[in-house]
This record gives structure tokens, sequence and C-alpha cells, in this order.
């Protein structure tokens, strides 16, 4: 069991050579998915940080009914971009381009991604889309103003004209490609490229909840983008697929945007899943608690996700309210199975709270309290009288802001001396934290009364006199007070580049492959690998007393 | 869209009413009625409103109750288990008994949400075959145009294309009492009597949404909608599109008055006997005891935010 279990020499060879370009030219012409995650999740938290500003806008006009701070067309273009930032061009291609590129071939033990080449080009379809839906603020027209969903007929030419529309579908098109190739490259990696040892169920669950999502992207992502061509050729090419003037069926877009759109959500959610899942149990000291269960939880929700798109539709008068309600629902039982593995993972454990757990403590928060509305959401007679309020986007920020956000970070905070070699500075963290969970409840919370309030969601402007202007000012400081903690995060950024601080291999005693290279890890990986007799393979190479799968258990090795 | 339920036969009918006493057994404090707290909703203006607003309370206590015990579980262990000391802890992973009931008890919970929002879904869309008066919704881009088939009456309303509309006219008191809910053309519905709405809409997709009413619905082009509305009481509801619908959806405001039958007659009569427009007849429309909107929150700027209220003959559909 001790004996390092050489890495078979063919595994590390590779048709390049290991040598190649330094500096910019690095970041230009990598394969390296080291490299290509980097670039996707700088270029991803860029994206951020200028949705996070367009937010800031939006709040700000909304600080007073008449708020004078955009004009309808401005804050109906920030809104729109906001969200597709947010979605589109964040929270997806931070995990699965950024982080998943980066980790996935660690976990598993390979020495790259299967693809290599396409996995750049992912990459640079990426940046492509990005910077193309962002020229829309450049073309005469301004941006692309019919919300994230665009929904048809308001996205037809007749009411959105102009090339802001045009850009925007485009940008979709270039990154539905993107994730499509990112999608095959992760699902070949997982299957063919793993370690000897290293069998499905001894996967690290974040590696799992990325094999899932990139079925999932397979699944979802080409609908998207046939839903957007479709649309182009009505704005182009003289079709009428959405418009009922030629014929066509306006509700064809909703469905067709929303098989896309509701895995889309599980696209976004279960990478952060599996974040804090590989999270919680290093710093509980212990094995995640009902591996399995998780893993099955993790393919039912995926499955589900397929089957429960109209719930965005149950005020459209033209879907099946039971059915759809009813697999809906059924979404919350693998969901409560995984807090129930969570808490039972940190049960009995020996907690510390670095800045990845109290990240992922704060996840479960905020995640508990946005699973709690999206269950109520649905329940079709409840979603009548929230639909399209601020009560659905109190919901989906929690959810959203809960995953992408808080398990975001902690993931990053996780691994960030994994990709640098260096430490961040824990005080620094621990604030940005705090300051975020503040100003995430302060945020949200009262979004929710708002919304039950009767208030729409998308308005510029609201009457006075209902009470609306004190929680909207509330939700507005909230939001000014999450944008800070950003700035302590870009401060410790800072802070460890500059004066840098050695982290070491494994700084948080902890269990999955990856903490067995270097820090950074070198060209390929790894040159020597633990034997791998569980789904803790470097737990168990150090702590030999206490390994995770004990006497009985056939683990299918030899030793 | 909606399917029918009044020509139900007599068995389903019965299931329904064990399934209420089921209800009645299970969420003790909903059946309660008008004890229950808000919990920050609307009581539901309407009988198909209140219907859902049962289901509201009792999925909001649920949610409380489901939502206390697993956040109370999560700060338990990480409060109770933070690091004490270097020993090891015990590294189980599996407990088959819990794991199951931690997946058959949600299922459970799950199937009585569901059995309590179909039986509610049902009795909130249902539509009679014979409403007492119809009503022609047609949403557009930026207005209402609420028309009454068979007294020839349609009301108006339309949303300037002003680009600057902005509120508040400030702390001044208007004579409709509160101005707020009377922004926009007036929907007029009689108490206490079912009507029908035909939805639909001119261009985008718009949503019709009466929030006291607890009830939202799209009008889309080329779909007609049906629903019922049962006020249970007179007054004014303010209301709203909610669908992002392009420019003015910030500003595209209606509101529901609900009169007493007799007086619903009434104004209906003199709204056919009026032929041109009524220049003191902005806003809402002329009924007993609601004045008009001069003074409403959202200030016209330069007259940026006109709305007119005219009477015609049906319009085209």
């Amino acid at each position: 069991m001790t004996v390092l279990a050489e890495r078979p020499q063919v595994a590390h060879e590779h048709p390049e050579h290991h040598e190649g370009p330094t500096g910019i030219l690095k970041w230009l012409t990598s394969t390296d998915h080291k490299v290509i995650g980097m670039n996707y999740m700088i270029t991803s938290l860029v994206m951020f940080f200028l949705a996070g500003i367009m937010a800031l806008f939006i709040r700000a006009q909304l600080t007073s009914p008449s708020g004078a701070v955009l004009s309808p067309q401005q804050f109906n273009e920030l809104f729109t971009m906001h969200g597709s930032l947010m979605l589109y061009l964040f929270a997806g291609p931070f995990a699965f381009g950024g982080l998943a590129n980066y980790i996935v071939p660690l976990q598993v033990g390979a020495p790259d991604m299967a693809f290599p080449r396409l996995n750049a080009l992912s990459y640079w379809l990426y940046l492509s889309g990005s910077i193309t839906m962002l020229m829309g603020f450049m073309v005469a027209g301004g941006a692309a103003a019919f919300g994230w969903v665009a929904y048809a007929p308001l996205s037809e030419p007749t009411f959105s004209p102009g090339s802001g529309p045009d850009l925007w579908i485009l940008a979709l098109a270039l990154t539905g490609f993107s994730a499509i190739f990112t999608g095959v490259n992760l699902i070949t990696t997982i299957f063919y490229l793993r370690a000897p040892g290293m069998t499905m169920f001894r996967m690290p669950i974040f590696t799992w909840n990325m094999l899932v999502t990139a079925l999932l992207i397979l699944i979802a992502f080409p609908i998207l983008t046939a839903a957007v061509v479709l649309l182009f050729a009505d704005r182009h090419f003289g079709t009428h697929i959405y418009t009922v003037q030629g014929g066509g069926v306006p509700v064809l877009y909703q469905n067709l945007f929303w098989f896309f759109g509701h895995p889309e959500v599980y696209i976004l959610a279960l990478p952060y899943f599996g974040i804090a899942t590989d999270v919680i149990p290093v710093f509980s000291r212990k094995p995640l608690f009902g591996y399995k269960g998780m893993t099955f939880a993790t393919m039912s929700i995926a499955a589900l996700s397929t089957g429960v798109w109209a719930h965005h539709m149950f005020t459209t008068g033209v879907v099946l309210l039971p059915f759809f309600s009813l697999l809906s629902l059924l979404i919350a039982v693998p969901t409560g199975i995984k807090f129930f593995n969570w808490i039972g993972t940190m049960w009995r454990g020996q907690i510390t709270f670095a800045t990845p757990m109290l990240f992922s403590v704060g996840f479960l928060f905020a995640f508990l309290m946005g699973g709690l509305t999206g269950v109520m959401l649905a329940s079709p007679p409840i979603d009548f009288v929230t639909h399209d309020t601020y009560f659905v986007v109190a919901h989906f920020h929690q959810v959203l802001f809960g995953t992408a956000v808080f398990a975001g970070f902690s993931g990053f905070y996780f691994w960030y001396p994994k990709f640098t070699g260096r430490m961040y500075r824990e005080s620094l963290g621990k604030a940005h934290f705090w300051l975020m969970f503040i100003g995430f409840w302060v945020t949200f919370m009262p979004q929710y009364q708002l919304g039950l309030e009767g208030m729409p969601r998308r308005v510029a402007t609201y009457p006075s006199g209902l009470g609306w202007q004190f929680l909207n000012r509330m939700s507005t400081v909230g939001a000014f007070i999450i944008a800070l903690s950003f700035a302590v995060f870009l401060v410790n950024l800072w802070v460890s580049w500059r004066k840098p601080v050695p982290a070491g291999d494994n700084p948080w005693d902890a269990h999955a492959l990856e903490w067995f290279a270097t820090s950074p890890p070198v060209h390929h990986n790894f040159t020597k690998l633990p034997p791998i007799r569980s789904e803790r393979p470097v737990w168990d190479f150090h702590h030999p007393e206490s390994l995770t799968v004990r006497h009985d258990h056939s683990s299918g090795g030899t030793s | 869209m909606n399917d029918p339920t009044n020509g139900t036969v007599a068995p389903v009918r019965l299931q329904r009413r064990l399934l209420t006493v089921v209800a009645a057994i299970a969420l003790p404090v909903v059946l309660g009625g008008c004890q229950v707290p808000r919990f920050y909703g609307y009581r539901g203006a309407t009988r198909q409103g209140h219907d859902e607003f049962m289901l509201y309370a009792g999925t909001f206590i649920a949610a409380i109750a489901v939502g206390a015990f697993t956040g109370l579980l999560i700060l338990w262990a990480v409060v109770r288990y933070r690091r004490r000391s270097d020993e090891m802890p015990r590294q189980f992973q599996y407990h088959i008994p819990l794991e199951i009931t931690y997946t058959i008890v949600p299922i459970l919970m799950v199937l009585v949400l569901f059995g309590f929002t179909v039986i509610d879904e049902n009795k909130v869309d249902a539509v009679v075959n014979h409403p007492d008066v119809t009503v022609n919704v047609y949403a557009f881009q930026w207005g209402w145009e609420f028309d009454y088939p068979g007294a020839q009456v349609t009301i108006q309303g339309e949303t300037s294309t002003d680009p600057d509309p902005v509120g508040p006219a400030g702390p001044s008191g208007p004579p409709c009492a509160p101005a707020i809910d009377c922004l926009g053309p007036g929907l007029v519905l009689p108490a206490g009597e079912t009507a029908q709405i035909n939805l639909r809409s001119r261009d985008v997709i718009h949503g019709f949404y009466v929030p006291e009413f607890n009830f939202s619905r799209y009008a889309q082009p080329g779909v007609l909608n049906q629903f019922d509305f049962t006020p249970t009481n007179a007054g004014v509801y303010r209301a709203q599109c909610t669908q992002f619908c392009g420019l003015y959806h910030s500003i595209m405001l209606f509101h529901v008055v609900a009169m007493a039958p007799a007086q619903f007659q009434a104004w209906l009569s003199a709204e056919r006997s009026k032929n041109q427009p009524s220049p003191a007849n902005t806003g809402g429309g002329n009924y007993p005891n609601v004045a008009t909107t001069q003074n409403s929150p959202y200030t016209p700027v330069g007259g940026a935010l006109s709305r007119r209220s005219t009477n015609r003959t049906k319009a085209p559909v």
C-alpha cells in the first residue's frame, strides 16, 4: 500500500514538446489545460465584475421610485446584459471552462484533457463570444434589451430592431459551441483518461458532477443554439418561426429556450455543488457521508431537470400544469439528499473554518433559502402570484449567487494554493466572506417581500406610497456591501501576488489527486501517483491509520 | 387552456370532498381562515385568489418548518463539531437506514404538497360555462383594452411613449383613495359575481397581473387565455404588466374596480350612452365613488405620461 505506483511512462508521452513559448505567447498558444483553465477563470471573473457593476447601476436606479440614474432604454439594456453576462459568460464558463478544465484532469490523474486543441478552440470561441456580446453597447441602437431570455416576439425585428440583438444572438451561438466542445472534452477525459485504479466510484464528487454537467451541456446547449439560430433566421432570412403573422408559434421559442434553460440552471449549479462537496469533507477531516447516494442524487437531478422546463411557463396557460409541477417538486428530493450528505459529513467531524469552508457553509444557508422558495414556485397557484415579480428575482439570485458565487469563491480559495503555489491572506478571505454573507441577505431578503407585495421584475420605476422605497433601498445597500466584499477579494489577490507566501503541495490535508501534484502542477501534472484505493487517495497516502475504505470492503485493487 | 371543471361527475366531486377533509386535518392552522397571518402576501380579493392564499399560507408554514429544521441542523453541526482537538474523527461514511429515511420523507412531503397543489390549481383555473359578465382584454405595447362584448363598451388606456416617465408627484393626497391603485385604464367588474376574462395580446407577450387577486397570466399573440374572477368585495385594485414587454414595460399599469352589480350595470349603460371621450374622464373611467387620477404618483413630465380613456365601438380583433 505504501509503495508509490509509478505512472506508466506512456502516459507521460505526448506529441507536444514540453518546452513551449513563454510570456504572453504562452497564454495565447497553449493547449495545456491549466493555462486554458486560468484563461477561462480570469476572463469569466472579468465578466462577473462587469455584470456586477451593471447590477450596481440597476440597484442605484431603483433607490427611489423616480430613479433618474438611467433612462428606461438604458435600464432595459443593463438588466439584459447583467443577466446574459452572469449566466452565459460567468457562471457556466467559470465552472466548466475554468475550474473543471484545471481540476478534472488532475483529479482523475490525467496529464491533460482528452482533446487539448479542441480545448483551446473552446476558450477562443468563448472569448470571441464574450467580446461579441459586449460589442452590443457600441452599436447604434444599443445592446440587446429583451431580457436574458429574449422571448419572441419581443426579440423579433419588429420590436427589437438594430444590430445589438443580432450580436447577442451570435454571441450565444459562439459560446454555445464553446460549451458543447468543452462538454465533449470533459466526458472523454473522464471516461478515457482516468489513472489506473481510479474507478468511477473513486472519482471525487467534483469530477462526478462535472461529468453529469457535461452530459447536460450536450443535452441542452444544442437546443439553445438551434433556438437562437432560428431567431436569427426570423430576423434576417424572412422566416416566421416565432411570429403569428407568418403562421409561426411564439410559444415555441419559450419551449425551446427553457428546454435549454432549465437544464442550464443545473449546468450552473452542479459544478458548484461539487465544489462544496469536495471542500466540506476536507475541512471536517472525514470522508463524504453517503458518497454513492450523492452520485445518484446528482444523476437524478440531471434526469429530472430535462422534464421541468415548463415550470417557467406556468402562467402561459398552454402547458400541462400537474406534470411539470410534480417533476419540479421531485427535484427537491435529491437536493434534500445532498443537504443531508453535507450535514452528515460535518457530523462528528473536526471542522476548521478556513475561508473555503466558510464560503461552503455560507453556500449551504444561501442555497437552503433559495431551494425552499424554489419548491414554493414549483406549485402553479403560488407561481401565478409570484411569477415575474421580485419574489422570483430573489429566489434565483439566492440559488445562483449561493452556488456560483459562494461555492464558486469557496472553490477559488480552496484551489488558489494549487493554481499559484501561494497562500492568500486568511484574514482578508474571512473579511471577504463576512461582508459578502451580510450583503447577500440584506440584498435579497427584501426582494421576497417586494415580490409578494406585487412589485414586478424588470421595472425601471415603481409607484411611491406603497412602502417599496425602503425595501428597495435596503436591497441597494446590500448590493454595495457585496461590491465592497469583492474589493476585499481583489486586495487579497494583490497582496498575495506582491508578497507571496508559499503554500506547499497540500496545505489543507486534502483528499483528491490534485493535492498530490506540485503547486502549481508541472507540465502534464504528475511525475508519480499514490495508489488509488478509494475516493481519497491522497488522504489514504498520508493517513494509513485511518483509511477511507477499511478491511472488508472489496476495493477491486491488489494490495 | 384551462379545463372546465363544472361538468365533473359526482364520484370525482366526492373524491375532492374527501381530499378537502384530508386538507382540513393536515392544515388546521390554514383553515382558520382569516386568522391566518398574511405571510407578506395578499389574502386574495377574489374567491379564486383566496383559494390560492390558503395554499400559499400552508406552503409557507411548511417551508418555514423544513427550513428551520435543516438550518438548525447545519448550525448545530457547524457549532458543535468545530475542531477542538487533534483527535482523528471516526471515518464513517454510510448509514443506510438514515439514508433511506431522508429519501422517503421528502418524497412523501412533496407528494402531499403536490396533492394540495392539484386541488388548488383546479379551483383557481376553473372556468364556468355561463359567466355573469365576459370581458375581452387586449394587451398591447403599451396599454390595455377592456372590451365588454355584450354591452358594446370598450375602455382603452395607453401609456405614452414619451421617453422620460418619471414619478412621483409628491406628498399631496390625490382624491382617488389610494391614488396609487387607480393608475392606467380600469377594468370594471361586478363584485360577488363571476366575470370571465378572455385575454389576448396584440403584439408581444404581456403579463396580466392583479396582485391582490393573487393571479397572473400571460397575454400572448395567437393564444386565448380564459379565466374567471369572482371579486368578493367592492374595491379598487392596483394592477400591472409583469412580463417584460419592451421600453415602457415599467409603466404599463391598469387597475381593477369591483362594484356592486347594480352599480356595475349603471356604469355599463352610462358608458354605452356616451359617444365621445370626456376630458374629465382621464384615468380609470367614470365610476361612482372613485375620483380621477390627477396627481398620480407617476407625474406626467410635460404631459409625458398621458393616459386616455375612450369609448368606442367594439374593436376588431
